[in-house]
């Protein structure tokens, strides 16, 4: 079977062909199947941010080959990538990236009106279900300002999930998050995780988060130094 | 078509209602100089109405008579020979259009014509006891002649009626030589006398031209000037008035005919109009480009403030295309508010100097209105400017690198 993203010996710098030329990754390999639940982990300047804007179509890749189910993507411009992003990937990122001027329900259902102009009523239905399943059902029509961080998080979660994207994509998800929060937070993706046979790559630094995950990637100076099994990482 | 542009006009009105301060500023901005624009649009346009009004309320848009006479030498110069000539120009007799009466139905079946009065003009002599005045003498048909200068309308005292042995005369006329409705008077020309009797005074408008003009019946002027069965002129009235200067030259070149539209008749008149013309478009356009630029401003700002939101927007499937049209629209509702504010404000300026500013007589100086059309003109300019300042701060939002964007 194709893997759902596969990336090859992947090279990423900044400033090319500048004095200040640096390399952040040399030669990441990497293969995520449907369903996985993976933890990218790594100190800070590793280079897992840089990684996950990479598969997350964010940033191009200097070289190396990168194919989302099966197809190859280093080539493809702008209006290309986005597209491809949009049939294949959701976001959260740490600082829950809500529209402000938007309400937890419209921002979940603005990847049905970007994509289309309008949203139907069965893709309203559809995110309001979304925001029930992450508990926010009595408070979907407040704007981001007047909810918790860990409430803004769940909101950022059904929005990335709500056209049920192969691969969920997560910076640091619950890093800005108190310890209940985080949990809730962790918690409610495994269990949309379990619902939909979602992939989700996670980006964090908490090993306890980490440890809940079924694979462990760790980055280490642009390079891979260990890819295993989550039940082998201890705290 | 409900869902065109859904996703871009969603954004577009979020983003301008977020940013509520500085929305409304620019809004004002915008409805000021619309109201500039549209106010001195009205206030020039009124005026210039007024100008042609006054103008060719008392003449004819076009005149066609007989060609000037001119002398012909009779023996041609040689090719290679500089002929020095002293040549006394000719006496330009009273002459009567070659065929008139034939040329009317012609000039009347022109659509650009809305009416035409044949006149015999020339110049005579008022005289009622010792007083004697020299007078320009105009011989019309009545209902012809109304149609050119609307002389009903200009009747201070009598009522206008032209019949044999009948005529109007200016009001000062009418004051030097000390008659009133129902007077007789003689007229003296040099080939002919005769008497009239004075059915109305009419106000042309001009002190000038009331102190001289004579109207009597088209067949008592073809026996006061000696043509008869002739006519002097052929006065024509336009339905657009700007298209005489196209006409009159196109009818020169179809008739052996001296054909004179009011705008040469009137050379200083319309070159002062021009240069009025020249000095509103120079404002409106000034004031066009500033009310470009404080959109541009605006949005420029709000492009910086935003570009979290476009990383955002960027990652989660907006294409560059979509945040372009989002900021173009933002400029096009900045636009479209603005004029929509500044066509209000433009109407309640134009109230106010209706009602305030008032001549001598404690009547209005002259109506300025704002017609719909140049309203909508105006609105439409200024919501195209609005697109237009948006374009720069648009290609901005469209080139932003999202992943740096979100990291902000």
């Amino acid at each position: 079977m194709t893997p759902l993203i596969e990336l090859a010996g992947i090279h990423k710098s900044y400033n090319l062909g500048l004095a200040n030329e640096a390399e952040v990754l040399h030669g990441v390999s990497l293969t995520i199947d449907r369903g996985e639940f993976v933890a990218l982990i790594g100190p800070s300047g590793s280079g897992k941010s840089t990684l996950l804007n990479i598969v997350g179509l964010l940033e191009r890749l200097t070289a190396g080959s990168y194919r989302i189910q099966g197809e190859e993507s280093s080539g493809l411009d702008d209006a290309g990538l986005t597209l491809r992003r949009r049939a294949v990937l959701g976001f959260v990122f740490q600082f829950h990236h809500l529209l402000p001027a938007f309400s937890a329900l419209e921002n979940v259902t603005l990847p049905a009106l970007m994509r289309e102009g309008r949203v139907t009523a069965a893709q309203d239905e559809r995110a309001r279900a979304m925001l029930a399943a992450v508990g926010l059902e009595n408070d979907m029509h407040k704007r981001p300002g007047e909810l918790s961080g860990g409430m803004q998080q769940r909101v950022a979660i059904a929005r990335a999930l709500v056209l049920e994207p192969p691969l969920v994509l997560a910076d640091e998800p619950t890093g800005n998050l108190d310890r209940a929060s985080s949990d809730e937070v962790f918690v409610l993706m495994r269990r949309m995780h379990a619902q939909l046979h979602t992939s989700f790559l996670i980006v964090t630094h908490d090993p306890r988060l980490a440890a809940r995950c079924d694979r462990v990637i760790e980055l280490v100076d642009g390079r891979i130094e260990s890819d295993q099994l989550a039940t082998v990482v201890t705290e | 078509m409900l869902n065109w542009l859904g996703f871009e006009r969603r954004v577009a009105v979020r983003f301008l209602r977020e940013g509520r301060m500085q929305t409304l500023l620019i809004i004002v901005g915008v409805a000021a100089g619309v109201a500039v624009v549209a106010y001195i649009s009205a206030l020039i346009t009124g005026l210039q109405r007024n100008t042609l009004e006054k103008t060719l309320g008392a003449q004819a848009h076009i005149t066609v008579s007989a060609r000037d006479d001119v002398v012909i030498p009779a023996l041609a110069a040689a090719a290679d020979t500089t002929a020095l000539v002293h040549t006394q120009p000719r006496v330009q007799r009273p002459r009567s259009i070659a065929n008139w009466q034939s040329l009317v139905p012609v000039l009347e079946a022109l659509p650009a014509v809305a009416a035409v009065s044949p006149m015999v003009s020339g110049a005579g002599l008022a005289q009622r006891g010792e007083a004697s005045r020299s007078v320009a003498l105009m011989g019309v048909d009545l209902d012809r002649y109304d149609r050119i200068v609307h002389l009903r309308s200009k009747v201070v005292q009598g009522e206008a009626r032209l019949g044999p042995g009948e005529g109007i005369i200016g009001r000062e006329l009418a004051d030097d030589l000390g008659v009133r409705v129902g007077d007789r008077i003689s007229l003296v020309t040099g080939s002919s006398t005769d008497s009239l009797r004075v059915t109305a005074l009419v106000d042309l408008g001009v002190r000038e031209l009331n102190r001289r003009t004579v109207i009597v019946p088209l067949r008592a002027a073809q026996s006061l000037v000696g043509l008869p069965g002739g006519a002097t002129g052929l006065d024509l009235a336009l339905v657009d008035v700007w298209a005489a200067q196209g006409l009159a030259a196109d009818l020169a070149q179809r008739f052996p005919y001296k054909v004179e539209s009011w705008q040469e008749a009137n050379s200083q008149l319309v070159s002062a109009l021009n240069a009025q013309s020249v000095s509103t478009a120079l404002i409106r356009g000034v004031v066009m480009v500033v009310v470009v630029l404080g959109i541009a401003s605006v949005l420029v700002v709000s492009v910086v403030q935003k570009q979290r939101e476009i990383g955002i927007l960027r990652a989660i499937g907006a294409t560059q295309g979509q945040m372009l049209r989002v900021f173009l629209i933002q400029g096009a509702i900045v636009g479209a508010l603005g004029s929509t504010l500044g066509v209000l404000l433009a109407v309640a300026l134009i109230k106010a100097f209706t009602t305030f500013v008032r001549g001598s007589d404690g009547l209005p100086l002259f109506a300025i209105t704002l017609a719909p059309s140049l309203a909508l003109t105006i609105a439409g300019v200024a919501t195209v400017c609005g697109v237009l300042a948006a374009v720069a701060p648009a290609r901005r939002a469209a080139a932003l690198d999202p992943a740096q964007a979100i990291r902000l």
